[in-house]
């Protein structure tokens, strides 16, 4: 079986009228690491939580290891392991009883749950701590006792909501380096969103950015980089005018986009071409303020896809609170 | 390796699994578990000693009425005296004496005890029993809340096994604060029947048992769909009061007005408490007490039908 996951025109529309995820179709492949990038309110966790069987969709299908999501649910929770965004340990309980009681939710027998319990705390370094009430973990410690209930019935597919919001950036880093791992000891196949652009780089095989609902592309770190088509020049003039088309008919410009009076320029040998936009500004009597020049980044791409930079909160009430019961616990 | 297929997740291990939880959560909190049980230890306290009303009974309660000699004309009596007279002392002393004969017979009458303290403290078994049954389903809000609810869907654990360990675990709670009280109220006179057997605490569970699982059903099934645990919190607020006076936990309700005793005889709360009282501190009626259950069966068999099948259709719509 080549394919893990199977979306054909999945979609979900919330109270009628609401189109969260929007007739999306992908597939993630056996031991990828695949990732779903957008910004807030994009329909990643909708996303997530059909496949993971908690929400039903609207329109189209899909499959986990060949297994209907709607159809066949409960084969499909039987396979997959899944880390939420929030931290949805108890905190009353111990690190242990939870991993435990996680076990206990699939049904595992007693006498290897509690030695895969050990084994998982042992991995993801909470093993001194296992007898400690969660409410005294911090934000990385929480994240990797979610990472170890999402194993304890050795999942063929993971997925990984957000599995660094509001983790600071060393720990970030650390956890980064637990999920490698864990894929490398397990070998799984794992399904993650994110909106840090760096984890998605660093982490993924593969990635699609996903903005209002809809699949925009999809591609590895680096075929996304390069569909840009050369380097980005950015560019600022002292003088308050529309200088796009000046830009434009420069040697080896592509594309310009004007941002608030700060051009984005896409280029081919942007080292050579950056001079030849000067010069060509500084005849028609402009001066330019600034420069700067970047081969592309994943930040360049999402920024090429998804438009802005900045997104309104377009989520509901609740996942806001709960986002936030979630930042103020990892904060503690 | 072995294939992960081969674990059967059953209904009964995730209900253990479940329910476990909830009971750890809350026996790991000795702040609140001390609270539930001061919080009837006051209010027996308070109410149950303080209302005393075999008290009204007593010769002090007379203590400044206004008595006259009585007069009577010798030629009533056919004397050949002026009149008797019967001094005040002697009335008001054999008024008293009458008083206070009076006061056992009129509890018995009316609280079927001799004592309100007893009558008042098994109402607060049920009272006890009701608020916690109410409050304990709504533990759901948090867990939706705090996407602990999303995690559990996620797994293959039986979506039945989520909706019974809430319900078992406030019936858990009821039962176990339920023996608290009841021993609580003991050692502070409660007073037990001559046809009181330690096997009748097995029907008083029952009983508590069926109060508890309709009650916490039905409020699972309103906890579940709320995103807040204000609503939740301000209804029971909302509707213990009248079912707490419109019923026999504190007064008989054959004292009451026709439209309350109304409410009164559809209130299980008022049926629960009979049951209790007749198998510990009343002479044991058993048509009454098999009265006392089939109501408390109909309210449990409804109330969970609608509560388990609204709950079902959120945690699998």
């Amino acid at each position: 079986m080549n394919e893990v996951i199977k979306a054909e025109g999945l979609t979900k529309i919330f109270n009628k009228n609401l189109i969260a995820v929007d007739h999306i179709s992908f597939s993630v492949k056996d031991g990828e690491i695949f990732g779903f990038l957008g910004p807030n309110g994009a329909g990643k966790t909708t996303t997530i939580n059909m496949l993971i069987t908690i929400l039903k969709p609207t329109e189209g299908k899909a499959s986990i290891l060949g297994y209907d999501i709607v159809k066949q649910a409960h084969e499909v929770r039987k396979l997959i392991g899944v880390v939420p965004q929030e931290y949805t340990a108890d905190e009353d309980l111990t690190g242990y009883e939870n991993i435990i009681l996680c076990a206990d939710l699939y049904g595992i027998p007693r006498e290897i749950s509690k030695k895969r319990a050990i084994e998982l705390l042992e991995l993801v370094e909470l093993k001194e701590f296992k007898d400690k009430k969660v409410e005294t973990y911090s934000g990385g410690m929480r994240r990797r006792l979610e990472l170890a209930c999402g194993l304890i019935n050795r999942p063929k597919v993971l997925f990984l909501d957000e599995p660094t919001l509001g983790l600071d950036v060393q720990t970030r880093t650390a956890t980064w380096e637990y999920i490698k791992k864990l894929k490398e000891e397990y070998n799984m196949t794992i399904f993650m969103t994110t909106h840090y652009l760096e984890e998605a780089d660093a982490l993924c095989d593969r990635i699609a950015i996903i903005d209002h609902g809809k699949i925009i592309v999809t591609g590895t770190p680096s075929e996304l980089k390069d569909s840009l088509g050369g380097d980005i020049i950015t560019i600022s003039i002292k003088e308050n005018a529309d200088v796009s088309e000046i830009i434009r008919n420069v040697e080896n410009v592509k594309d310009v986009k004007n941002e608030n009076g700060s051009y984005r320029i896409k280029a081919i040998y942007g080292e050579v071409t950056a001079p030849l936009i000067i010069e060509a500004l500084r005849k028609r009597g402009y001066t330019v303020t600034r420069l700067s020049l970047t081969e592309p980044t994943l930040n360049d791409v999402y920024l090429e896809y998804t438009g802005r930079s900045i997104r309104d909160m377009e989520e509901s009430k609740e996942d806001f609170r709960a986002r936030r019961i979630t930042l103020r616990r990892a904060r503690a | 390796m072995s294939s992960i297929n081969e674990y059967r997740p059953s209904l009964l291990r995730g209900l253990w699994a479940l329910t476990l939880r909830e009971l750890k959560k809350w026996l790991k909190d000795p702040i609140m578990l001390l609270m539930f049980i001061l919080q009837p230890l006051i209010w027996m306290g308070l109410l149950g000693k303080s209302m005393n009303i075999q008290g009204i009974f007593s010769s002090s309660s007379l203590s400044r009425i206004q008595i006259h000699d009585i007069e009577i004309p010798g030629k009533f009596l056919n004397l050949p005296i002026d009149k008797v007279i019967i001094p005040s002392a002697v009335i008001s002393q054999l008024l008293q004496q009458m008083f206070s004969n009076i006061s056992t017979t009129v509890m018995q009458n009316v609280f079927g005890v001799v004592d309100y303290f007893s009558y008042m403290a098994v109402g607060m078994v049920s009272m006890i029993v009701m608020t916690t049954t109410m409050f304990s389903g709504m533990s759901i809000v948090w867990d939706r809340r705090l996407g602990f609810l999303d995690k559990v869907l996620s797994t293959p654990v039986s979506r039945a096994a989520i909706i019974f360990a809430k319900i078992l675990n406030a019936t858990f709670r009821a039962i176990f604060q339920a023996t608290v009280i009841l021993i609580l109220a003991y050692i502070l006179g409660l007073q037990l029947s001559q046809t009181f057997t330690l096997f009748n605490i097995l029907g008083v569970y029952a009983a508590i048992f069926l109060l508890s699982v309709g009650f916490s059903s039905v409020f699972l099934a309103f906890s579940i769909r709320s995103t807040r645990m204000e609503r939740p919190m301000q209804f029971v607020s909302l509707i213990t009061m009248p079912l707490m006076f419109a019923s026999n936990t504190f007064f008989p309700i054959s004292l009451m007005p026709e439209w309350i005793q109304i409410i009164a005889r559809v209130n299980p709360l008022t049926y629960l408490t009979d049951a209790i009282r007749q198998l510990t501190i009343l002479q044991l009626n058993i048509s009454s007490l098999i009265i006392d259950f089939i109501f408390l069966s109909i309210f449990a068999v409804t109330l969970s039908i609608i509560g388990i099948t609204l709950s079902w259709k959120y945690l699998t719509k």
